[in-house]
């Protein structure tokens, strides 16, 4: 069997120095010129990540900040209670079903409130909520017995409402078709939401990746890691912040007043996405009371 | 004109195999009658050689060896008729129900559709294999002709104009009286004269004949010559696609049961696919072994024996948002319900049946969003139920009322219809592919996450306003309240018993490391202090 040489066969008895001295452009086009190398990019030429496509987020001012949530990418949204993580969340799921793409809420603590959420024009038709802090369903005894001789990947030291809100993603994602997948974990203990395994989140990631799914993920502190492409911190703005040493002025705030204004600070931890400027930068938006008074 | 039939040989037999097709090769005999007076009823070609004929005792075919035996079942053959009538009416409308075993359909003009006449016999005898029915078909110019071809000719058969009684000709005479007593009668003077076939029979003079036999016998003579004319007539079966099974031992696991329910719902989506329909209702319906009703029941009260012995029935229905035809989702779906809801005792019967309706067209608009596939869609969320249960899951609705938690969960359906979808989605969808975000929203709302159920707490009131609280249940939400607006009182359904009054108020909480805004409530009617939910 005749194998195409790499080099001419007078370069093999050139001296070394001769050899080295081809230019890398002739290497390259006779590397070209074999017929099995022909489709190789060489590592020198590999191009760089392809810039994700990217989706309005439903608030101007995190738009304008990030450029928008990445598709087919995990975007974190992480921040103490009370600080606006929900009223994001509620802004992305309504951008998300008015464009009426499908979208589904996992709902670890069975937090979500749906007056609070049509008032934020969210779409319900194209919204799918499950509910996950419930006992599990009683399963047929057959079905135990077979599930016992598999050891489970999700029964480790989480509680039941994560270990099936990590099924049902799973399970959503693989499905596919879905514009925007959501995961509440906004009142899951710190302590809880750090033990989902981080191969979890690989596969959340390899699983959407290079499809139109946005997955949404609310925390109280990051867990995702570096599987996050894009990893936003929320925090209460300074009027709230400020309300403990002015109890006088506090005393005569009017209903609804403290909520109707409510400002959210927004900040970019990481991302993955190319933007200008590269450094972290912060973007602040309000909200309103669904009150009136 | 050009008439069909399709003709199924030993058609209780068929009707059995259907269920277990691993015993055709096998000698297969069918048994009627109450034990231990079985008889009988019906045999397979391996079995007729092998010496069993129909009205042989049980007994007596037991000494045979390599030979099953069954027992008859009428549902199964009711079954098999209800199949062989669709594969009929998926290629002519016009059917003549014959017999059980024999269906009978025009073809005038179907060649236009289905091609020529050979190939479209060809098809018809594909389709009911597809059914799980091996039938011979025969193509005639007229109906008795293809009747007799078909009962008489084994495979495919087509019989030009013409060369009727050429093509009759080697069959036996018997084929003209199957099942009518007055032609058995003429058969054995027939016989006597020493005609055994139907080219013997056409060739008798008419006249002589009429004189001996009298009408009855010339129209045998003109069924033999293939001269008969008659009008079609055509029925219109109910569209009715269920399926059963009796089995011969209960059931007691899942898993064979679920490989009974997967042979049910292929013939019951051939079937649908035959007639060009889907369902969207799939309704199960399994018989119980008695014993277990008796354990069940049984309470040791002695005043309920006759309620024990009756079958104990078990239902489930699938209700599907989309007209569907995947025999694997069905089954899927059917697994995940079953797992769910076991029926709780062995099972001795299965009873399947579809709803039919017209499918889903399968075009989509180029401007709809990403949406998941029904099918999958489907799998996904009767997955899901089985891991969070079934009311955990869907979409919800908000009803009309101010009662807290005012909503219902309903089913999830993806929007597939490119009719339905608004102009606004379509502008932003357009918008979408031209590269375009949409505008953030204004007015983004202070969203409430709520606590389900709610944390009863003790307050401290101070004028009537809430100053301090305390919750057991949540340890860190204890403090001073910096700060409370209210009260809004609401108060609903009190002239039923589920009345409900309540005020709330909105609180800031001093805790530990930060401000705590909260959603405070007094329920009027008990006095309780509840934490409803808190403002992120």
């Amino acid at each position: 069997m005749s194998s195409i040489p790499l080099f001419p066969t007078e370069a093999v008895r050139r001296p070394v120095a001769s050899v080295v001295s081809n230019s890398p452009a002739r290497v390259f086009e006779r590397l070209a010129a074999l017929p099995k190398l022909a489709e190789v990019t060489p590592a020198s030429r590999l191009t760089v990540r392809p810039t994700p496509e990217m989706v309005s987020s439903g608030v101007r001012e995190i738009d304008a900040l990030t450029g928008g949530l990445p598709r087919g990418g995990l975007t974190e949204v992480c921040g103490p209670v009370s600080s606006g993580r929900t009223s994001l969340l509620l802004a992305v799921l309504a951008a998300a079903t008015q464009r009426q793409e499908a979208c589904a809420l996992v709902d670890v603590s069975d937090a979500f409130d749906p007056v609070t959420a049509a008032l934020a024009a969210v779409n319900f038709e194209s919204m799918l909520w499950v509910r996950c802090k419930t006992n599990p369903p009683q399963r047929h005894r057959d079905t135990e017995k077979t599930n016992q001789k598999h050891e489970d990947p999700y029964r480790c030291r989480m509680g039941p409402p994560v270990e099936q809100a990590l099924r049902v993603t799973d399970l959503l994602l693989q499905s596919g078709g879905f514009g925007l997948v959501i995961i509440d974990l906004g009142d899951v203990a710190l302590k809880v939401a750090r033990r989902i395994p981080l191969t979890s989140w690989f596969r959340f990631q390899r699983a959407i990746e290079h499809t139109p799914t946005v997955l949404f993920v609310v925390t109280q502190a990051p867990c995702a890691q570096t599987c996050a492409a894009l990893l936003l911190k929320v925090k209460a703005a300074k009027k709230l912040s400020a309300l403990s040493p002015q109890l006088s002025v506090l005393k005569t705030l009017s209903h609804a007043e403290l909520l109707d204004g409510f400002r959210v600070e927004t900040e970019i931890l990481r991302s993955r996405i190319p933007r200008k400027p590269a450094q972290s930068a912060t973007a602040a938006f309000v909200t309103k009371t669904v009150r009136a008074g | 004109m050009a008439f069909a039939c399709i003709f199924v040989p030993d058609f209780p037999v068929e009707a059995l195999l259907r269920t277990e097709p691993g015993l055709r090769s096998q000698s297969l005999a069918v048994l009627e009658g109450k034990p231990p007076l079985q008889k009988v009823f019906a045999v397979n070609e391996n079995a007729r050689c092998a010496g069993v004929t129909p009205g042989m005792t049980k007994l007596q075919i037991e000494a045979c060896s390599g030979l099953a035996f069954r027992t008859r079942s009428v549902l199964q053959e009711a079954a098999a008729h209800a199949a062989l009538l669709d594969c009929a009416q998926s290629f002519s409308p016009r059917v003549e129900d014959a017999a059980p075993d024999t269906i009978v359909l025009d073809l005038l003009g179907m060649e236009l559709l289905f091609g020529a006449l050979p190939e479209i016999a060809r098809n018809i005898a594909h389709r009911a294999l597809d059914l799980g029915l091996t039938a011979n078909v025969a193509v005639a110019a007229n109906p008795d002709t293809a009747v007799i071809a078909a009962c008489g000719l084994r495979g495919v058969t087509v019989i030009p104009e013409g060369k009727e009684s050429e093509r009759l000709g080697n069959l036996p005479v018997e084929l003209l009286a199957a099942g009518v007593h007055e032609s058995e009668q003429l058969l054995e003077t027939l016989h006597r004269w020493g005609i055994r076939n139907l080219r013997d029979l056409a060739a008798l003079p008419d006249v002589a004949l009429s004189e001996r036999t009298g009408q009855r016998g010339v129209y045998l003579q003109k069924l033999a010559r293939g001269e008969t004319v008659r009008t079609l007539v055509p029925v219109d079966p109910p569209l009715v696609f269920e399926e059963a099974i009796e089995l011969e031992y209960p059931l007691t696991l899942l898993e064979p049961l679920a490989f009974l329910l997967s042979q049910l719902l292929d013939r019951l989506c051939s079937r649908l696919a035959a007639r060009a329909l889907a369902t969207q209702e799939l309704r199960l319906e399994l018989e119980l072994a008695s014993e277990y009703q008796e354990e069940s029941v049984g309470t040791g009260d002695p005043a309920r024996p006759v309620r024990a012995q009756a079958r104990q029935r078990f239902h489930r229905t699938l209700r599907l948002p989309l007209p569907l035809l995947d025999s694997k989702t069905f089954l899927k779906l059917l697994q995940l319900d079953l797992k769910a809801h076991p029926p709780g005792a062995p099972i001795v019967k299965i009873h399947l049946a579809a709803e039919p309706v017209r499918p889903r067209p399968g075009q989509s608009g180029l401007f709809l969003p990403p949406s998941p596939e029904p099918e999958k869609l489907e799998l996904t969320l009767a997955r899901i139920a089985a891991i969070v249960g079934e009311e955990k899951v869907g979409s919800l609705e908000i009803l009309d009322t101010h009662r807290p938690q005012g909503f219902r969960m309903q089913r999830f359906t993806a929007n597939h219809s490119f009719s339905s979808v608004s102009e606004p989605a379509l502008s932003a969808a357009e918008g979408y592919l031209r590269g375009e975000l949409t505008d953030g929203s204004d007015d983004l709302v202070t969203a409430l996450r709520i606590f389900r159920p709610p944390a009863a707490v003790t307050v401290t009131l101070c004028e009537g306003r809430p100053t301090f609280i305390s919750c057991p249940r949540q340890k860190e939400t204890r403090g001073e309240i910096l700060w409370a607006a209210g009260p809004w009182r609401s108060s609903g359904d009190w002239w039923e018993q589920e009345g409900w009054a309540r005020d709330e108020w909105d609180i800031a909480v001093q805790e530990e490391t930060s401000i705590g805004l909260y959603r405070l409530v007094r329920d009027l009617l008990d006095g309780r202090w509840l934490l409803e939910g808190t403002y992120d």
